[in-house]
């Protein structure tokens, strides 16, 4: 059986546990109003002012924050503290044109380090635990996130990053590591690389597994399992409201428990932008209770899902969150990396200026996405000679790799070959799904 | 405990509280720090009902107490340590602490109080060695210590201490610090410190709270809210030179 990392905050009464949101809620609308310029013409244009928010549900009358605010505040327009006091800058992944920038304060980093450590707990790490972290370390917020709650939980970390399976392999072998952390697609890379070279999983010392960084089935859950040998879980975070650390599973393994004494959840309708009751599914917004240097009122996370009040057996307190079920924007997730459409057709109009068709095909070959980028031919790309047609695919392919963070095929199809729909084209098809 | 929600408290004029909400668990000393003037003083007399609310909730163990007045509030348990003392200067010690037991005197319950008498004196050792003395004529640190011994008369579950350490030597503070931790230790009391030297109470402290011109600003642990930079700046007397630079 596993611990629980922070009793007093995670199996809180929900009477007493309101009461704290609703003083940090007070504390935070008070900082946010005073320090970010951005919150305090909403709440002008509303003409609310913080002192109106009495209760949990007067949140109804604040404005929502959008990834948009954050853009159009790049890069540190948002931030409630000034940079001196912000000791760690990240960004979410996706790029140019795309990016929001965080920042923490030193104690963010700390609160987001326990917050890692509760799930971490919950999945039954302890201090004599080798947590082999295979994030990519960088601007993405997934792998220091889990290295600092490892630290505070006491454990030895191995910050192997990304990439390099072959040597992931060997470490495990060799540094005993008994803890394996990435993304759930990558978890199956190493099983089908483990079966090539003959390494037989249960040689291994593994006997957990944390994955996040994309959505994933309880069927790709049971295949880690049996083909790795260890108890695999699931948490969730966005690197705008903390990165991981928002909610994760409990050994129960039914909805991730959100950590409600930092984050207060909301369902809303988002086509309407109205609450739905408990219960539904719609679109999870979130509003950070103890954030320093970044804090967020009622941020519209575009993930899909559904908020389970019922009490749980584990014995925390706290609301469970089903798995995303899907995003409100047409944001795809491929390799960990998130992908805009949009940013596909920036990249192929700076290749002279051509608006093409296009559709975006994404798939899963064995574990890993794969990403392919289908142009309708116009006069514009039509090119007597093969040499030039395959520099332009490369130049594409290039371009759409350096912009996107995720390589893709890139082919040419005939004119009327992609589906329209209502005359508009269908601009991508996920295969992923079905699973 | 306690629990507070959207008080709103006028000073006079001044719209002094403005939605304040806390909360203390049994058990915790919480301290409330911020500049002069932020309402820190008010928001203890709003609880001891000296200044009462305008407006919002106060419960204390479950109970509605925001339209009761003060000798009812020191009946429940909650004690106020006002700022600067307030002890009866010409009285000697030992009536002093008798004052503080007034509404058990009533209830007859005077062995009872003898026995808290003892308890004071072995808190605090010099007041019995002052006890026929004038109150007024007693040491800046005796008159605080005289002022809390008093509060502990009426046998509280809570405490609200202002400023025990204004004007007082570094020494003496940290006589009567040591005192708090010990009565929440021996006998559980409950703890709200107003203080304006942030450090030494947010050290001893559980949790803090950071009032701002009447608003809430800030609710953590004690150890966080002593990392953090704006705390340090204002209330903490660190980098100071850099705000003269600006």
């Amino acid at each position: 059986m596993s611990g629980i990392w922070d009793r007093e905050h995670e199996c809180m009464p929900r009477e007493e546990l309101e009461q704290l949101q609703l003083e940090r809620l007070q504390a935070t609308l008070n900082r946010a109003y005073k320090n970010v310029t951005c919150y305090r013409n909403k709440f002008k244009e509303l003409g609310i002012l913080p002192e109106d928010i009495r209760s949990l549900a007067d949140l109804a009358k604040l404005p929502y924050t959008t990834k948009d605010d954050l853009r159009l505040n790049y890069p540190y327009g948002m931030f409630a503290v000034p940079l001196r006091e912000v000791v760690r800058i990240h960004a979410s992944s996706g790029t140019t044109g795309k990016a929001t920038v965080v920042g923490y304060t030193k104690n963010d980093i700390k609160i987001w380090s326990n917050l890692v450590a509760r799930f971490m707990t919950a999945a039954g790490v302890t201090h004599d635990d080798l947590v082999q972290i295979t994030f990519g370390y960088g601007l993405f917020t997934g792998a220091f996130g889990l290295h600092y709650g490892a630290e505070a939980i006491g454990a030895s970390v191995i910050p192997a990053s990304a990439g390099n399976t072959d040597k992931q392999i060997a470490i495990m072998q060799d540094y005993r590591s008994t803890v394996l952390v990435g993304t759930p697609s990558y978890a199956l890379t190493l099983a089908d690389r483990m079966e090539k070279l003959g390494v037989d999983p249960k040689t291994l010392a593994l006997r957990v597994g944390l994955f996040g960084g994309e959505p994933w089935s309880e069927a790709m859950r049971r295949e880690i399992e049996s083909r790795l040998f260890l108890s695999a879980t699931d948490n969730y975070g966005l690197s705008e409201v903390i990165g991981p650390g928002v909610a994760g599973e409990c050994p129960e393994k039914n909805g991730m428990h959100l950590y409600e004494d930092t984050f207060l959840a909301e369902i809303i309708d988002p086509d309407t932008g109205l609450i739905l009751p408990p219960g539904s599914v719609g679109e999870l917004v979130l509003t950070t209770l103890t954030k320093e240097a970044l804090p967020l009122i009622r941020y519209r996370t575009r993930d899909i899902t559904s908020l389970d009040y019922s009490p749980c057996p584990c014995g925390r307190t706290s609301v469970r969150m089903k798995k995303t079920m899907g995003r409100s924007d047409d944001m795809l997730i491929i390799r960990g990396v998130n992908v805009f459409p949009s940013q596909v057709e920036e990249v192929l109009f700076s290749i002279d200026g051509c608006q093409p068709h296009y559709q975006i095909v994404v798939d899963r070959k064995g574990t890993m996405d794969v990403m392919e980028v289908e142009i309708e031919v116009t006069e514009k790309i039509f090119f007597d000679e093969m040499k030039k047609q395959r520099q332009f695919l490369e130049n594409v392919g290039k371009k759409i790799t350096s912009t996107l963070g995720v390589s893709a095929t890139v082919r040419l199809v005939e004119p009327g070959h992609i589906p329209r729909h209502e005359g508009k084209a269908v601009r991508v098809v996920d295969r992923r799904r079905g699973e | 405990m306690l629990r507070l929600k959207n008080i709103n408290s006028y000073y006079g004029q001044v719209h002094a509280l403005r939605n304040v909400s806390l909360h203390l668990a049994k058990g915790e000393i919480v301290t409330l720090i911020g500049a002069n003037g932020a309402g820190k003083t008010t928001l203890l007399n709003t609880l001891s009902a000296v200044v009462p609310a305008r407006s919002g909730e106060i419960l204390f163990q479950g109970e509605e107490i925001v339209a009761h007045p003060p000798d009812r509030i020191v009946e429940l348990g909650i004690s106020h340590v006002p700022e600067g003392r307030q002890v009866f200067k010409p009285l000697s010690v030992e009536d002093n602490l008798e004052l503080g037991a007034y509404l058990r005197y009533l209830k007859k319950e005077k062995a009872a109080i003898r026995e808290d008498l003892e308890m004071v004196y072995s808190l605090f050792p010099r007041l019995r060695e002052r006890r026929k003395q004038m109150a007024g004529t007693l040491s800046g640190g005796e008159q605080q210590m005289l002022a809390i011994g008093r509060a502990l008369m009426a046998r509280p579950k809570l405490l609200l201490l202002d400023e025990p350490s204004m004007g007082l030597a570094p020494l003496v503070v940290q006589e009567i610090f040591r005192v708090i931790e010990n009565l929440r230790r021996e006998k559980g009391t409950t703890v709200l410190l107003v203080e304006q030297n942030a450090k030494a109470a947010l050290s001893m402290a559980d949790r803090g709270y950071v009032l701002e011109t009447g608003r809430m600003i800030l609710e953590g642990e004690a150890s966080e809210l002593l990392e953090n930079r704006e705390v340090q700046r204002a209330y903490l007397g660190k980098e100071k030179k850099e705000i003269w630079e600006r």
